[in-house]
């Protein structure tokens, strides 16, 4: 079966189960299963488009919540202030972003890469570097979207050559390895005046101006940032029921029987390397552009693993977890010091993180799920029909 | 040795031979110097990564809070130093501590993960995230130096160099000391070679009917203990702050990665290695010196990817 | 909706429009001040002594400024320019600042005063920045500094050291913009007056092991001219005492302050006599000094034995501030013209010396040389040698020659031969 019609079928018969499901906990009797779908599945694939299934797989999909969520997160905007606009929804989304491609890469991929803060700042540092900032000597100074596609493609050619290193590696050993090429970045960074302008960095990256909009002020970058993310997560959700992302999950799983099914599993994962690499270049871009610099303490140790932390925070099952996770982050970075004593920050963000690893290793989604299920079942003792995506 | 391994011999040690061939006409005591100091950096982290890759060689636990418990041995030691003014006691306390911390640690916490690496992994990451900041809360952000006898202390004059640190010596010397009994632990006694067996299969290990639970506590305890020492001595040689642990735990990793995990003299020369490489480095090219190791970490891995002592499975 | 459920609405919109009354009319009472110190991190310490500075020049006047209750908004940084500048960020447009104190280390600075310029109607005052290049290079028009920066706190070093005799010299210094200024006040007057500095070693920050560099150092040099911060500082120090050395040392202004003099552990004898330089000194013989470090004292117990270069510069640039305020009455209108127009007027006798800005809103200052002496109870301390006024950010240099020098950077200023 080609991985379309195989799509299909899958989209298909979970949507009947689910519409038995409804069945079951709205009438308390079992509805009759449309024993089309389920028997003659290509004759229901011959007569109906593709377009209209791919539709009807879509407003399946949408549920309340999901809906609830795009709207506010569209409205937001326009009822908070632009601080809040600014420092703490778009920051939030950049940095889910570049969480995203960690949790695309370890959730899905089964290697955590500590990388991915890297080469965030490195497709930064190229955008300095070719683009305009306050150092003239080093800034070539190209039209801005020519230096953002060198900066991405550049940042994720190098991604791909640390999953190229990293890749020969497994599990723990690559958390290990992509931290010390980290770290060798930054001292790179920190030490080289002629090309990254050492300890000082690039100010004065400013966001570009389209059409005379300028794309810096809070609610224009608010807008650029949500609309990269929400591409980001859908691509990441496309991606990971494509075959590529199955083959994936399979060499996550069983590298050997991959191999042995044919899939050459060093390419696949060079290349979930590389998509990683693309996603964490376009959030780094946008953290350049949100901070107006770049510096080598922004490619630290403590940077790379507050992304690890957003991840595991949020939930690494999940695209969304990485969103979720950049927001309490933030959220605890900014008021933190308002609730508890202010040089005692890092004894909050640990805790809460060595709390979630301890009691929910799958974050605070899984948490959200185990209460779901929880509550669920307090209200239905049949407790089945429950679909885990 | 293979065609291979002749080829990488060659590779690597001609231009260091001919590097060395300069710098020694250059200016010898700088030379001479440079690799008694590279020397007994590499002991100060062979200490430090010692424990490091027994705790990663037998249970898989890639502890990232090592270097705090390098730090809190540290620490340890010092109050116990500045309380009874023996440097001895500092060093045995700082051994003691680190050791009943990562004891705590093994019981209480990794013993119910078995099995579960990352999640063990990112453990230790918020492990290493809170005790730092207990630490700063607990000792402050100034520097801690200790006090070691004065016949420890101060310079002596050796050929070729003139004045050099004898603390230094007495670390290289101690370093020996210690990887020698380690070694002796693992090879010739029967705590040894269960920890051995444990390393191969763990599996065969308990149903050979030995407990390996205690092993596993007794094995993180040593490892802990070491960097606790190393705490110490380390501390002695070039004094604490915090930000400490996260510069010891990196180069630990760099250390047993370059080594090979689970390896004790692996770990040695990991250690040489970067030891000298960072010498050297910054006595002749002090811009780069830092990126030198990780340089020679990514060429390594290049070749053999579990380290160059590392078992191939 | 249900009447009770009315009811229960009105009534909550009546208690928020109260308390918003409320707010408003204690905010007409209240002023706002933003401060930013770096509490967490590698200049966790400094950053506490700093928060302390401000602490007493709030305190000396009660409270007040102005005719209004001056309430401090405390925001913290880790020492790196993005937190920095996100913390700087929350305080103005989060909790409504209308003065903004701060930050703590040079390259913070910089961005802070980048920051400063997308804010026009908000005054920014330096916490305890030194980098050259805050108000050199670039300047903002509302970005305020009343201390001196990191090159005029060495001039006049250079004649003093000459004047010990120690024509050759060799310079290790941390690889990174402080030291670079620093160097440069340095050489400024070293090398015109005859002095060679045969090389300089730059080590990258975070070096702990200076024995390799211990091993560089040339046989026949006069004296090391070591730029460290911190526990570098201490490191090198112990380090060479180790390795058999002997020269004499010139430090830089963090190399033998408070927070290295005071580190726990055993006092080296080759410490004493260290010459430095900086904005102030542990033993200045004023009675203004005297009774800044008396307050310090009194009212810190948890603090250092003798207020730290940070405290004193937060407490002069928060004096500063706070005296513009009483300047204008608290009046802080009309895009904050006026008391603008105060703030470069000001000039008043602090603890160390007179404190007033020029014409790019950097302050104009007093360096005092100084030696590092044990005092009778056994701790060290730095004694007061010479003091040079009125340094400005030329260094003693005629405008001309200094643009065309530039900022200090590796190979700038160089006198070798």
């Amino acid at each position: 079966m080609s991985a379309a019609k195989w799509r299909r079928a899958m989209n298909s018969s979970s949507a009947a189960a689910a519409e038995a499901a409804r069945g079951v906990r709205d009438t308390g009797r079992p509805t009759v299963v449309r024993s089309t779908a389920q028997t003659q599945p290509s004759r229901d694939i011959v007569t109906e488009g593709r377009l209209s299934t791919w539709w009807r797989s879509i407003v399946r999909a949408v549920k309340w919540r999901h809906i609830a969520v795009i709207v506010f997160v569209f409205a937001y905007p326009f009822f908070a202030t632009p601080f809040f606009t600014f420092q703490i929804g778009a920051q939030s989304l950049a940095l889910g972003l570049i969480a995203l491609s960690l949790i695309f890469l370890g959730g899905y991929g089964g290697m955590v890469s500590l990388a991915q803060m890297t080469v965030a700042g490195f497709a930064a540092y190229m955008l300095a570097i070719f683009g305009t900032s306050s150092n003239v000597a080093i800034s070539l100074g190209w039209p801005w979207w020519l230096a953002l596609i060198v900066a991405i493609s550049l940042a994720t050619l190098v991604a791909a050559g640390i999953g190229w290193l990293s890749v020969r590696t497994e599990g723990i050993y690559t958390i290990m390895i992509t931290l010390a090429v980290g770290v060798a970045f930054f001292y790179l960074a920190q030490q080289n005046y002629t090309v990254f302008n050492g300890f000082q960095g690039f100010s004065r990256i400013a966001a570009p101006t389209v059409f005379d909009l300028d794309l810096g002020q809070p609610m224009p970058f608010y807008f650029l940032v949500l609309a990269c993310s929400l591409a980001g997560y859908f691509f990441v959700k496309h991606l990971i029921r494509a075959p590529f992302g199955i083959a994936l999950q399979g060499i996550r799983d069983n590298p050997r029987r991959m191999q042995a099914l044919g899939y050459n599993v060093t390419a696949h994962r060079v290349g979930a390397y590389a998509v990683a690499g693309f996603l964490a270049a376009v959030g780094g871009i946008l953290m350049v552009w949100y901070n107006g610099r770049i510096s080598p303490g922004t490619v630290g140790v403590g940077a790379m693993i507050n992304i690890l932390i957003i991840a595991v925070l949020g939930g690494m099952k999940h695209p969304i977890g990485a969103f979720i996770g950049a927001i309490v982050f933030v959220l605890l970075q900014n008021f933190a010091i308002d609730l508890v004593d202010r040089e005692r920050f890092n004894l909050v963000i640990g805790g809460v993180f060595l709390a979630i690893v301890l009691f929910s290793p799958d974050g605070l989604l899984g948490l959200w799920q185990s209460l779901r299920s929880r509550l669920d079942s307090a209200f239905t003792h049949r407790g089945q029909g429950r679909i885990h995506r | 040795m293979s065609r291979k391994n002749w080829a990488l011999l060659l590779l690597f040690g001609v231009p260091v031979a001919v590097f060395a061939v300069w710098a020694i006409v250059d200016n010898a005591s700088l030379f001479f110097k440079t690799l008694l100091n590279g020397l007994t950096l590499a002991s100060l982290y062979f200490l430090v990564a010692s424990g490091f890759t027994l705790v990663f060689g037998l249970m898989r636990n890639v502890n990232l809070a090592h270097g705090s418990l390098y730090l809190f041995g540290a620490y340890v030691g010092w109050y116990v130093g500045e309380h009874t003014g023996s440097w001895v006691l500092a060093v045995i306390a700082g051994f003691l501590a680190a050791a009943v911390m990562g004891l705590l640690m093994q019981v209480l916490v990794f013993r119910h993960m078995q099995g579960q690496d990352l999640r063990q992994t990112l453990v230790t990451i918020g492990l290493s995230i809170v005790l730092a900041d207990l630490m700063l809360w607990a000792w402050g952000a100034e520097i801690y130096t200790f006090d070691p006898p004065s016949w420890i202390y101060g310079s002596t004059t050796l050929p070729l160099v003139n004045k050099f640190p004898t603390y230094r010596i007495v670390v290289l010397i101690a370093s020996i000391v210690i990887g020698v009994g380690l070694w002796l632990l693992l090879a010739r006694t029967r705590i040894g070679m269960m920890i051995r067996a444990g390393v191969d299969d763990r599996g065969m290990l308990a149903a050979s009917g030995v407990n390996v639970q205690r092993v596993f506590a007794l094995t993180f305890a040593i490892g802990a203990g070491l960097a606790g020492l190393a705490g110490v001595v380390g501390g002695t040689a070039l004094s604490i702050s915090p930000g400490e642990d996260t510069r010891y735990l990196l180069a630990s990793l760099v250390v047993v990665i370059v080594g090979g995990m689970g390896s004790v003299v692996g770990a040695a020369i990991g250690a040489l290695l970067i030891g000298l490489a960072e010498q050297f480095g910054l006595a002749y090219a002090p811009t780069y010196s830092v990126v030198f190791t990780f340089v020679i970490m990514v060429i390594a891995l290049a070749f053999k990817p579990r380290g160059l002592m590392g078992k191939n499975t | 909706m249900s009447k009770g459920k009315k009811s229960f609405g009105r009534s909550i919109v009546a208690a928020a429009a109260w308390v918003a009354l409320g707010g408003v009319a204690h905010a007409q009472e209240t002023i706002k001040v933003g401060l930013l110190a770096s509490l967490e991190g590698p200049f966790a310490a400094p950053g506490q002594d700093g928060m302390r500075g401000a602490d007493l020049a709030l305190k000396e006047r009660n409270g007040m400024a102005g005719g209004k209750k001056i309430e401090f908004v405390k925001v913290s940084s880790d020492a790196t320019p993005d937190k920095a500048v996100n913390s700087t960020r929350k305080a103005v447009e989060q909790d409504k600042v209308q003065i903004m104190i701060g930050p703590l280390s040079g390259d913070e600075g910089i961005a802070v005063k980048n920051y400063a310029k997308t804010q026009p109607n908000i005054t920014f005052i330096n916490g305890s920045s030194g980098a050259q290049a805050a108000t050199l290079g670039d300047p903002a028009p509302n970005f305020y500094r009343f201390n001196t920066e990191g090159a005029q706190w060495m001039v006049g070093l250079g004649e003093h050291a000459l004047s010990k005799g120690y024509k050759k010299t060799f310079l290790i210094a941390e690889d990174y913009g402080f030291p670079y200024s620093q160097v440069q006040g340095f050489m400024a007057s070293y090398c015109a007056k005859g002095g060679k500095v045969v090389d300089k070693a730059w080590v990258p920050l975070g070096t702990k092991d200076y024995a390799s560099v211990i091993a560089k150092i040339p046989k026949d040099v006069d004296a090391l001219v070591v730029v460290l911060g911190g526990s570098d500082a201490v490191n090198f120090l112990t380090q060479y005492e180790q390795a058999g050395g002997d020269k004499p040392m010139v430090g830089g202004s963090i190399t033998v302050d408070q927070t290295v003099l005071n580190f726990k552990g055993k006092r080296r004898e080759s410490l004493l006599g260290t010459a430095s330089a900086g904005p102030m000194a542990d033993s200045i013989d004023t009675p203004e000094w005297k009774k800044f470090v008396a307050d310090y004292k009194a009212n810190f117990k948890d603090g250092f034995p003798s207020p730290s270069l940070f405290a004193y510069l937060y407490y002069i640039n928060t004096k500063a501030a706070l005296d513009g305020l009483d300047a204008v009455k608290g009046d802080l209108s009309g895009g904050q013209k006026a008391y603008r127009d105060a703030l470069q007027k000001t000039k008043f006798n602090g603890p160390a010396g007179v404190v007033q800005i020029d014409g790019n809103r950097n302050g104009v200052g007093t360096t005092y040389i100084t030696e590092v002496t044990k005092a009778p109870d056994g701790s060290f301390y730095n004694k007061v040698v010479k003091s040079v006024p009125n340094i400005t950010q030329t260094l003693g240099l005629p405008e001309e020659e200094f643009k065309k020098m530039g900022l200090g950077t590796r190979d700038v200023p160089d006198c070798r031969k």
